[in-house]
């Protein structure tokens, strides 16, 4: 057996004998699957930054208070008992990692890809963040200052990307439709 | 504690490998660990600080080798067994019933003198109101603890004995260090602290960086200047 089919088993094995105990269902599992598969995801983070870009009262509450600005979006999912949004611009450039576990802002963006959660994005993006943003494709000149966060406490991280050129005319939920999960870490720019 | 997933600054891993229209649950396994994580474990789960510091436990190999939920997976698993939920023949005799082999790397690692955790949170969430005044003010200089404690901590050994400045202060949170151990949720003033590129990485470090990092009081000291 390998390693990587280890896991698999073991994981079937906890979880036959926790429903044989009686302490979950099966049922259970799956709805909780169910809920972050379909209704947790980056659409809800997009939907913020559209509203941001669109409405500067707006903004300018989430920029100071982003946990009391998206509450009325009731948005499922948790790890957002405190939200703050930080804003790109032109001169500076936002990026959020968690380099002891993997906290992410999971009711905006939903559960995190897997580059986030792998060793290589949490161990070198707070040492070498412009290295590895221009592997993503994110090349920063040297005048734009880089400001990384690491989620080390409860407090979750999103970042406003920049309104991109040529978007004068567009509705929110257009904007919301080009808003990318990647923007909202801070690994792409939407320019 | 000094373990294999205080990743900050480590050398090493290579470029970030992403992928294309990326999968929710990546297998039918990593989904079914992520369920049973959010119902508690089996009940055994009573903090999510106890549970972060379940996953810092587990072998450092299987940390490395498993993923994210190959961890979740250790978490679990430790957490059950220092419950006395299941033990960990029981869950070996089934794997190996199930198709798994007797010499499989298995991440969890349970202590035989586990934590235990006799109370309930005070509140729902982490925030806690606190009556003493917050020791620092935005704008103030600190330093950081120079050491690394035995138990689970959210300063990372990157950040220890390190310049920063305040930049926001978050009022009071419970104290992971001692609520992941059962020793209580003893609240702390949490702040937003700034450290310069060069102060982290010294010549190493590439311009224009500063990286923030939200910290607990008991992490700070005053720099006098």
């Amino acid at each position: 057996m390998s390693d990587t089919l280890a896991p698999a088993i073991r994981a079937e094995a906890i979880e036959s004998l926790l429903i044989e105990k009686g302490l979950i269902t099966a049922a259970a599992v799956d709805e909780v699957i169910e809920r972050y598969n379909d209704r947790v995801g980056p659409l809800n983070g997009a939907r913020v930054v559209a509203r941001a870009w669109c409405d500067p009262a707006f903004r300018r509450a989430l920029l100071a208070d982003a946990t009391a600005a998206v509450a009325p979006f009731a948005f499922e999912g948790g790890q957002t008992e405190k939200l703050v949004v930080v804003e790109n611009t032109s001169k500076l450039h936002n990026v959020v990692v968690c380099t002891l576990c993997s906290c992410y802002p999971w009711a905006m963006l939903g559960l995190p890809p897997r580059w986030y959660k792998d060793p290589a994005y949490r161990s070198r993006i707070v040492r070498e963040p412009r290295r590895v943003l221009e592997e993503f494709g994110v090349k920063l000149s040297a005048d734009i200052e880089v400001r990384v966060w690491d989620s080390s406490a409860e407090v979750r991280y999103l970042v406003l990307p920049e309104r991109p050129a040529g978007t004068d005319h567009a509705s929110e939920d257009e904007l919301a439709a080009c808003v990318t999960r990647d923007a909202m870490i801070g690994v792409e720019r939407l320019l | 504690m000094d373990g294999i997933h205080d990743l900050g600054g480590k050398q090493g891993f290579g470029a970030v490998i992403r992928e294309n229209a990326e999968p929710v649950f990546h297998e039918r396994w990593e989904s079914r660990v992520f369920g049973m994580s959010r119902l508690g474990s089996g009940g055994a789960a009573r903090t999510l600080d106890q549970s972060r510091h379940a996953i810092e436990r587990i072998d450092p190999g299987a940390y490395l080798t498993h993923g994210y939920y190959g961890r979740w997976l250790g978490g679990l698993e430790n957490l059950i067994v220092e419950a006395g939920v299941l033990d960990t023949a029981t869950i070996t005799r089934r794997a190996v019933e199930l198709g798994a082999s007797a010499t499989d790397l298995i991440a969890a690692r349970p202590s035989s003198n586990p934590d235990r955790i006799e109370y309930e949170p005070a509140d729902p969430g982490h925030r806690r109101p606190l009556a003493a005044l917050p020791r620092f003010g935005i704008g103030d200089r600190i330093r950081t603890s120079p050491h690394g404690v035995p138990g689970h901590t959210r300063l990372p050994a990157y950040a220890r004995d390190r310049r920063g400045m305040i930049v926001s202060w978050h009022a009071g949170w419970v104290f992971p260090d001692t609520n992941a151990h059962g020793h209580g949720e003893n609240p702390q003033h949490l702040y937003t602290v700034a450290f310069e590129g060069s102060e982290l990485w010294g010549g190493d470090a590439e311009p224009g960086v500063v990286v923030h990092l939200d910290l607990f009081e008991p992490y700070l000291e005053p720099i006098n200047e």
